[in-house]
């Protein structure tokens, strides 16, 4: 039986497919569906929902909260992001150039990514404690401020403190992919264009960003991704506040659904998340993906 | 000859450049790259070692510990739950990894060389299914594992690392068995190997290096899994290192930075040991899989 199944390359490619497709569609495609569902129902925690329509959204749209962390992920996403591209791509250059233990830079530079984001949090919480703060020791030791800086407390200290600890954990996977893309452009390109008289600058604007602006779509759309759906990074430096200033729609979701019990209105805020997603998904992939192609560097 | 070879291919131009120029534009930057991303590793490690009364003193040098205790760790693992943790953490990212990696490697035979009836749009589904972030999807999954009566277990951890594990590693194994000569399993077939003899015998010890990035990220990744294993386990004693520090460990008002610290440290010493021994293999999965 199974010798006569593996002549049938279709047979076979179906059977061995079968594992991931049931818990592909049973704990992936349907809870997506579920989670659409949810929304539209009371649902609480233990018990199942009646279908109330539009009632949720309607709510989550005139809540000043919901509006609030709709705003702070906007800001989170977009400064964070673009400080990790800025960064990272700083960082890839300079790791691409001729240096000694190459490798071993290559290697220390992306702990940040590989720790787990909850345990390192927690570094930065103490990192950003109001009280024994180091990073508030050293400014007062060098006469810059005089009064410890209160990093989580303030509602705009605690957004840019939540999004230097992010940026600190993007850097790395921005700088290694975008080595990575860096490495596959041949150093001719370098010499004709030094040749011709490019300065580093004219070379950077016009041989290094043409190339690498593949790559650059695909590692930021996948930035843009994380950094919009951030969870860990929140609940355990602020948990949303102070004033949830710092709630993005992800925290302010798990708080409503688990904590709070109503799992409806936790569900409706997380699909109202995906259509944020995919228009960032696609203005980062086609916006960058065009403009690849416009310089003749698609296939 | 070969030294001015080894320049050519290295660093491009990078030889034309002088000293101090090199120290301003390359090197100082560098460094300050290098202790900003490592400086909350050695913080981490400087609070493991600092007794309380150097925590909490503010004069005196912060960078350094004058009379280094190990209580912080002493307390941890003798009069916390941590220990349980990390013995949780081991059981779900090993369990969920191997699981994982066999379904992905099955599925990415048949995408890539099997090459069945609906194996393209099957490959791009299984790319999209890795872009649905678990932040969207704990809330109805915390609801399906409550009925399935897997709630506050760790069945319902190594079920649903899957959902993320399997489209990224089905996906990381892809890339690598497109790199295998067809040849050879054409060779095979007319000698008249059957398919299950041509993935174990052949593709499986060519892509050895592809299976070992696929669960390094695997491991590391359900390692470091935060939401579902805070919304799916409430019991102290089932909860992972991640979960169990950030929810145990503060009490109150007054925390206990040294055992906090302690307890960051050493769950990330596991992954980082791992992580030092394959880096090149990490690194190169890495850029192989966004190359794609």
């Amino acid at each position: 039986m199974f010798a006569r199944l593996q002549n049938n390359r279709h047979a076979l490619g179906m059977v061995f497919m079968l594992p991931t497709v049931v818990l592909l569609l049973g704990l992936l495609a349907y809870p997506l569906g579920l989670g659409t569902w949810l929304g539209f129902t009371d649902a609480k925690i233990g018990r199942v929902g009646e279908w109330v329509g539009l009632d949720n959204f309607r709510y989550l749209v005139g809540d000043s909260v919901a509006q609030l962390s709709l705003f702070n992920t906007l800001v989170y996403t977009v400064i964070a992001s673009i400080l990790k591209f800025v960064l990272g791509l700083w960082l890839a250059l300079l790791l691409n150039k001729n240096l000694p233990f190459k490798s071993f830079f290559r290697a220390i530079v992306l702990l940040p990514w590989i720790v787990p984001t909850a345990l390192s949090a927690i570094a930065f919480w103490w990192l950003y404690d109001a009280q024994f703060s180091v990073l508030s020791w050293v400014l007062t030791q060098m006469g810059l401020i005089d009064q410890y800086i209160d990093f989580l407390g303030d509602p705009w200290n605690a957004r840019w403190s939540t999004i230097a600890a992010n940026v600190w954990r993007g850097i790395p996977f921005v700088a290694i992919s975008l080595l990575a893309g860096l490495q596959t452009i041949s150093p001719s390109y370098y010499e004709a264009s030094a040749i011709d008289g490019a300065t580093p600058a004219q070379q950077f604007r016009h041989v290094t960003l043409p190339l690498l602006t593949p790559i650059i779509a695909v590692v930021m759309t996948f930035s843009v991704l994380f950094t919009f759906t951030d969870f860990q990074l929140i609940y355990v430096l602020t948990r949303g506040g102070p004033l949830n200033a710092t709630h993005l729609m992800a925290t302010l979701a798990f708080q409503r659904a688990i904590p709070g019990g109503s799992l409806g209105e936790g569900a409706a805020l997380a699909t109202l998340m995906v259509p944020f997603l995919l228009a960032a998904i696609l203005f980062s992939y086609f916006g960058l993906q065009r403009r690849a192609w416009q310089q003749g560097g698609d296939k | 000859m070969s030294d001015n070879q080894d320049k050519q291919q290295g660093g491009g131009m990078d030889y034309l450049q002088s000293l101090p120029r090199r120290w301003v534009v390359t090197y100082i930057p560098l460094g300050i790259f290098v202790f900003v991303l490592l400086f909350p590793f050695y913080w981490m490690v400087i609070t493991t070692f600092k007794p309380n009364e150097e925590l909490l003193a503010r004069d005196g040098n912060p960078f350094w510990v004058s009379n280094p205790t190990l209580a912080h760790i002493e307390k941890l693992l003798f009069h916390t739950a941590y220990p349980e943790w990390l013995w949780n953490t081991v059981v779900v990212s090993v369990t969920s990894t191997v699981v994982s990696i066999v379904f992905a490697v099955l599925a990415a035979y048949a995408i890539e060389r099997l090459r069945f009836q609906g194996a393209k749009p099957a490959g791009v589904a299984i790319f999209l299914a890795y872009l649905v972030p678990p932040s969207i999807l704990f809330i109805p999954l915390a609801s399906i594992i409550f009925e399935l009566g897997l709630f506050d277990t760790r069945m319902a951890l190594i079920v649903s690392y899957p959902t993320f594990l399997i489209p990224f590693c089905t996906w990381l194994l892809m890339g690598y068995f497109r790199s295998i000569p067809f040849e050879l399993e054409e060779c095979a077939l007319i000698d008249g190997a059957t398919r299950w003899q041509i993935l174990v015998k052949i593709i499986l010890p060519l892509a050895v290096p592809g299976l070992i990035s696929a669960g390094i990220f695997a491991f590391t990744l359900s390692w470091n899994e935060f939401i579902y294993a805070l919304t799916f386990v409430s019991s102290s004693e089932i909860k992972t290192v991640p979960v169990g520090v950030v929810t145990e460990l503060v009490e109150g008002d007054v925390y206990h930075w040294g055992s906090l610290m302690a307890g960051a440290l050493l769950g990330s010493l596991p992954v980082a040991f791992i992580y030092s021994f394959f880096v090149e293999h990490y690194v190169s999965g890495m850029t192989g899989s966004v190359k794609e």
